[in-house]
Parts: structure tokens; C-alpha cells; sequence
């Protein structure tokens, strides 16, 4: 369970540098999530860490102690894979001993440790049974079971539930979340799922274009992200973004742009006064707009289609030619093609320097 | 009756190739097999041959040149084989790996298999010749005596063997390599993971799932080395003695010297009956394969 330090790990694939240099610093027992669109470098710092790339600059410490240099083995790591990388001529109880049995750990214990895990994730009844011949949701098991039966001090996941169906995935999210609470590792997963970073992470990390863009926890990232990607990334429905410019009218300051006006909380018109720029991006998350009007702060919005989900319905709606999604309570119909006024709260809007994409 | 026709239709288009078929393998088999049953000789006609039933097979198992020659033949078989399985494999373990120039090393490694059998066995036989030759040259040259590669029945075994590794390991090596590539990368990635060394993967990983392809190469290079007849030929003419007479040199010298063409049918019978166990070893191997891979589908199908 050690504490893992990246200390300006950088990573190039010939010409192609695919991660900037970066710090991280992973704390005992802290589950952590690295999350981000596609090619953004999250599975190839993990891979880093795995020690199956090497890393082109940096380091990395295990407790105070570089590990880059060494083997995987020497790592004391399991790693769950994205498509569970079992061995398919091995039985599943020789899948989940095999790093026991080159270890050397005696038989008698290798089978109680293997047979409790099994029981543990509900595998217990195929063991005898080749990969081959289980679900998905059956090997991505075994293939935790794997992971976990080696009592490794570091597991990593690399999008393990990325190859499961859309409810088998809600449910495996939930054991993981349970499982976590459990056990008293550290633990590193890679996803693009934001949903499911923001489930399990005690720290999400948010990478884009080989970068850290943001590292906290899920509350900061969603109240509180640095910048326009972050902001969009976090959250679902996702926020919307609308170009807007700064203006002073009456003493107060406005965010005002194609289709709204809308007034800017203190502390946020504090921030903008001191901000040199005047062209923004307006952040608004489709929690913050309601069906009840708030005098002085609405904005006026083209109903086109709306999702019902239940106890809520997506609204998607135009302000202007720009597209804004509301979240809103279904108990109240609102049919396509109707426009009207929908109140803001204010005290939620972010604001984002429209060149350089961060939070003002 | 156009329904019948319909029926029809597919044999209607198989007949060609039915035709061809039995032209061109049946005939000449069966023709083989009946003269099996004749004492033959090439002036007469096959119809003037007098009919001898079993006796050249009963013959040919008090025979002790054939028998020599069947030895030889499959002690040959056995070592090239396994001789081929072990270098093929392991030099495809050696070389999977990106390497600048690997596509060229790969071409170079698979040469000697397109070479034409008779120039391989011209090329060794200059390279064994006893005083001009380059590895006789090479001892002399150091110092050490020359060795009777060809003219001493051990060694000329041993040369033939040498000459045969060189000419057919890159078979086993290109499918071997074949098969290590398409072997799923993550599997490898996890073994390494679990604590594998090097070794650990290639014995517990690695060779199993390889193994498929491993067996139906092992068979195919086996039929091969049973029907192996050129590069012998010029090389040895099967001297010297019987040291390396192998079957299929054998049955022809059997037919074209000492004229007995009834025989020499016999011999090859056996040798085609040998070949066809092989063959149908293959053959069930994969059937196997197929309906488990079939049945193991079907179960997880009927799980998820």
C-alpha cells in the first residue's frame, strides 16, 4: 500500500509525445481515477505505472523508492485489463492461482485463498470451467477475482467494465464501490466514463491532450473546475456553454450574449471586474435552470425535443442558435416547440475566459 | 421435374471436377494398388503380369533392405522433426520482437524453403564434397582432419539430416512465428504482471496456446519427411551401403533397377498407408478441435 509519487513522468512514442511531463501524488490507500476522452493518456500512465511502458523522462517512487526501472513483478501490483487478458487455456481456479503458483505459495493456501475470492464474487461454481465458456460479465469477474486473490499492495484497472453492457456495468459499478470499501489498497482506474469516475473516485485526475487538466476530488472537480474542458467533462447532463461578453449596468455586472442577460453573483462579478478580458463563455449546468421563473435572472429558451427519463425529463432547448440542456421535473409537460422564460440560479454559473478556456 | 432438375443441378457442376478427380488420383491409385497384387515386370504389358495375390506384401515384411530402408526412413522422419520443431520454435520465440531490418532477417530466413530440392542437394553436396568441398576446407584449415561426410554410412545419415534442418526449419519457424504473433497481447501483459519471467511465459503462456498450430505443423512437416526424396537422391543416391536408402528411394530403385514393378506397388502402397493415418490424424485433430470450440461457443452462449 504504498504512496505513489509521479515526479515529472513524461512519455514519447517516437516523435509523438503522448504525455507531458506531470506530477501526481497518489496517496496510501486513496482511490483514484484517471479519467478522459480517448487518447488522452490516462491508460498510458497507468501502463506506466504498470511497468509495461517504460517512461521516456521522470520518475516514479513507491514510497520514496524509484520504481521505474523495474520489472513489472517487482512492482507488487495486479492489474484488471479492459478485456480481462485471461489465459484461455488455463481453468478458471489456474487463471486466479497463477501468480500463487509462480510465487511458490504453498497448495493448501493457494486453494483457500482462491476459493474464498471466488466465493467472495460469486465465481465459486466455475472454477473448474475454461474462460471460454463464462459471459462477459462472468470472466470480467475472474478477472478481478485474479487481481484480488494476490493480495497485491496496488491494483490497477484499465476501463474494466468499458466491454460490459449498459446495466451489467451499473451493477459492477456498485460492487467495485462496495468492494473499495472493503479493502484497504490502493487503487488506480482508468476511464472515460465520468459517471463512473465520480462514483468510485476518492481523487479524480482529468486528462486531456496528454495533461493533467484538473486532480481533486469529485466535489471540487464538479463545483469548482479550472477550466471550460473540465467543466464540460464533469457532470451529466453535461454543461451548457453559450458565448457571452461582461457588462456593467447599474452597478452590477452582467453576462449578457445572444438570447440572455443575465446578472452575476458577487463574489463571480468580483472575480470578473478583475479580469482583463470581456468576451466569456457562460457555464451553465442544466441543474441550474428551473421551471419557475426567478425575477431578474431568466432566460428565455425554444423547447425542440424532450427526453423523459422518469422522475426527470432532459429538455433540449435553443437559446438563440446555441443548444441548452435543461434538467427539469417531468411532473410538468412541456410540449416541443413552445418557448418560454426558465429562471437561472445565478449562484451556479461559471464563467470561462473564451481564449484561453479558463475559469474566471 | 424442375424440381428434380434442381436437384440435380449441383452434381451437374461437381461432374467436372468428379471427372478430373477420378482421372487423375483415383486411376493411377487404384492402378497401384491392383499392380501391388502382380509380379510385374516393365516389358510386359500389365495385363500379361501374372497374378500373385499378398505374396509381394508377404515378401516385403521378410525383407530385410526394405525394412532397413523403412528404419531409415522413419528415424529420419523422427529427427528432422523434432530437430526442425525445436530450432523452428525457438528461433520465433527469439525473433518476435520489432527489430529494425526484421522483415528483411524473415525474408532471409525462409529462403532455403523456395530453393528447389535437386539444388539444395547439388549445393551440400559440393559444400560435403570430401577435398574441395567448404566444411572439409574450413577443418583442414584449422588444423582438424577432414570428416568422410558422405562416404561413411554415419555420417552421410547425419549430413543428409543437416542438409534437411537447413532446408525446411524456416517452415516451422514462419508458422510458428505466425502463430506467437497472433497470440492475444494482453494475455502476455498479465502474465508479466502475475510475476512470469521470460521463461515462465514462454513455458506457461506462450507454448500452450501456441500449441494448436504447433501439432498440424509437426503433422505436415512429418508427411513431408516420410516422402523426402531428392535432396537424398543427389546427395547419397541412398549410399553409402543402405545408411541412407529412404523408402521413396527405395520403391524407385526398386522399379527402375531390379524391374520389379509389382513390388515396388507394395512398397508404395505402404507408404501411402502410413501417410494416410497421418493424414487422417490431422484430419481427426481438427475435427476435434472444431466440435469443441463448437460445444464450448454453444455453452456460453446458453450462460450469458
Amino acid at each position: 500500500m504504498p504512496e505513489i509519487v509521479f515526479d515529472n513522468v513524461e512519455k514519447s512514442f517516437g516523435a509523438v509525445r503522448v504525455l507531458e511531463p506531470f506530477n501526481l501524488h497518489l496517496d496510501d490507500s486513496e482511490f483514484t481515477v484517471l479519467v478522459g476522452p480517448s487518447g488522452c493518456g490516462k491508460s498510458t500512465t497507468l501502463r506506466i505505472l504498470a511497468g509495461l511502458e517504460t517512461l521516456s523522462g521522470g520518475e516514479i517512487t513507491f514510497d520514496g523508492k524509484p520504481i521505474s526501472h523495474l520489472d513489472p513483478k517487482a512492482r507488487d501490483i495486479a492489474m484488471v485489463f479492459q478485456d480481462y487478458a485471461l489465459y484461455p487455456h488455463m481453468n478458471i481456479a489456474r487463471n486466479m492461482s497463477f501468480a500463487l503458483r509462480l510465487a511458490k505459495v504453498s497448495k493448501s493456501e493457494i486453494d483457500d485463498r482462491v476459493k474464498r475470492t471466488a466465493e467472495l464474487l460469486n465465481i465459486a461454481h466455475l472454477l473448474d470451467r475454461k474462460p471460454a465458456e463464462l459471459s462477459g460479465g462472468q470472466r470480467q469477474r475472474v478477472a478481478m477475482g485474479r487481481a484480488m486473490v494476490r493480495d497485491a499492495g496496488t491494483f490497477l484497472f484499465d476501463e474494466p467494465l468499458s466491454n460490459l453492457d449498459a446495466k451489467l456495468r451499473a451493477k459492477m459499478r456498485t460492487e467495485l464501490a462496495e468492494m473499495r470499501n472493503t479493502i484497504d489498497k490502493n487503487m488506480v482506474y482508468v476511464t472515460h466514463d465520468q459517471v463512473e469516475a465520480m462514483t468510485l473516485g476518492d481523487r479524480i485526475v482529468v486528462m486531456a491532450n496528454g495533461r493533467i487538466q484538473q486532480q481533486g476530488t469529485p466535489e471540487e472537480l464538479f463545483k469548482s473546475p479550472v477550466n471550460r474542458f473540465v467543466a464540460g467533462f464533469i457532470g451529466s447532463p453535461t454543461m451548457n456553454f453559450l458565448d457571452g461578453e461582461l457588462t456593467e449596468a447599474d452597478g452590477a455586472l452582467r453576462v449578457r450574449g445572444d438570447g440572455f442577460d443575465l446578472p452575476l453573483p458577487e463574489a463571480l462579478a468580483t472575480r470578473g471586474r478583475a479580469h482583463a478580458a470581456r468576451t466569456v463563455t457562460l457555464g451553465l449546468r442544466p441543474s441550474s435552470v428551473t421551471l419557475d421563473t426567478v425575477p431578474g435572472a431568466e432566460i428565455e429558451l425554444r423547447v425542440v425535443v424532450s427526453e423523459y427519463l422518469g422522475a426527470q425529463s432532459v429538455l433540449v432547448t435553443r437559446c438563440g442558435d446555441e443548444e441548452v440542456l435543461v434538467e427539469a421535473n417531468s411532473a410538468t409537460p412541456i410540449a416541443p416547440g413552445t418557448t418560454r422564460a426558465f429562471g437561472v440560479l445565478t449562484d451556479e454559473l461559471m464563467i470561462f475566459d473564451r481564449e484561453s478556456g479558463l475559469r474566471i | 421435374m424442375l424440381a428434380n432438375a434442381n436437384r440435380l443441378t449441383p452434381y451437374l457442376f461437381l461432374a467436372p471436377a468428379v471427372a478430373i478427380l477420378v482421372v487423375a488420383l483415383l486411376y493411377p491409385v487404384g492402378y497401384m494398388v491392383w499392380a501391388s497384387f502382380l509380379d510385374w515386370n516393365p516389358s510386359q504389358r500389365i495385363g500379361e503380369a501374372e497374378f500373385v495375390g499378398l505374396r509381394n506384401y508377404v515378401n516385403l515384411l521378410g525383407d530385410e533392405a526394405f525394412l532397413e530402408s523403412l528404419g531409415v526412413t522413419l528415424r529420419f522422419a523422427a529427427i528432422v522433426v523434432t530437430v526442425e520443431m525445436v530450432l523452428g520454435v525457438g528461433l520465433a520465440l527469439l525473433l518476435d520482437r520489432q527489430l529494425k531490418g526484421m522483415s528483411i532477417l524473415r525474408t532471409v530466413f525462409i529462403l532455403p524453403m523456395m530453393i528447389a530440392p535437386i539444388v539444395v542437394g547439388l549445393m551440400w553436396r559440393y559444400m560435403y564434397h570430401p577435398t574441395v568441398g567448404i566444411l572439409n576446407r574450413t577443418l583442414k584449415s584449422m588444423g582438424l582432419d577432414p570428416v568422410p561426410w558422405l562416404s561413411d554410412g554415419g555420417w552421410a545419415f547425419t549430413s543428409v539430416v543437416i542438409a534437411d534442418i537447413w532446408q525446411w526449419t524456416p517452415f516451422i519457424f514462419i508458422l510458428a512465428l505466425a502463430a506467437l504473433q497472433s497470440l492475444p497481447r494482453s494475455a502476455m501483459e498479465a502474465a508479466r504482471i502475475d510475476g512470469a519471467t521470460g521463461w515462465q511465459l514462454i513455458l506457461y503462456i506462450k507454448l500452450p496456446l501456441m500449441l494448436p498450430v504447433l501439432i498440424v505443423t509437426a503433422l505436415l512437416r512429418l508427411i513431408d519427411a516420410f516422402k523426402v526424396l531428392e535432396v537424398i537422391l543427389v546427395m547419397t543416391n541412398g549410399g553409402p551401403g543402405l545408411s541412407t536408402e529412404i523408402l521413396a528411394l527405395r520403391i524407385s530403385r526398386t522399379a527402375s533397377e531390379f524391374r520389379e514393378l509389382g513390388y515396388a506397388a507394395a512398397m508404395s502402397n505402404l507408404l501411402l498407408i502410413l501417410l494416410m493415418v497421418l493424414t487422417l490424424a490431422m484430419f481427426f485433430y481438427g475435427k476435434v478441435m472444431d466440435a469443441r470450440a463448437a460445444r464450448i461457443r454453444a455453452e456460453a452462449e446458453e450462460d450469458a
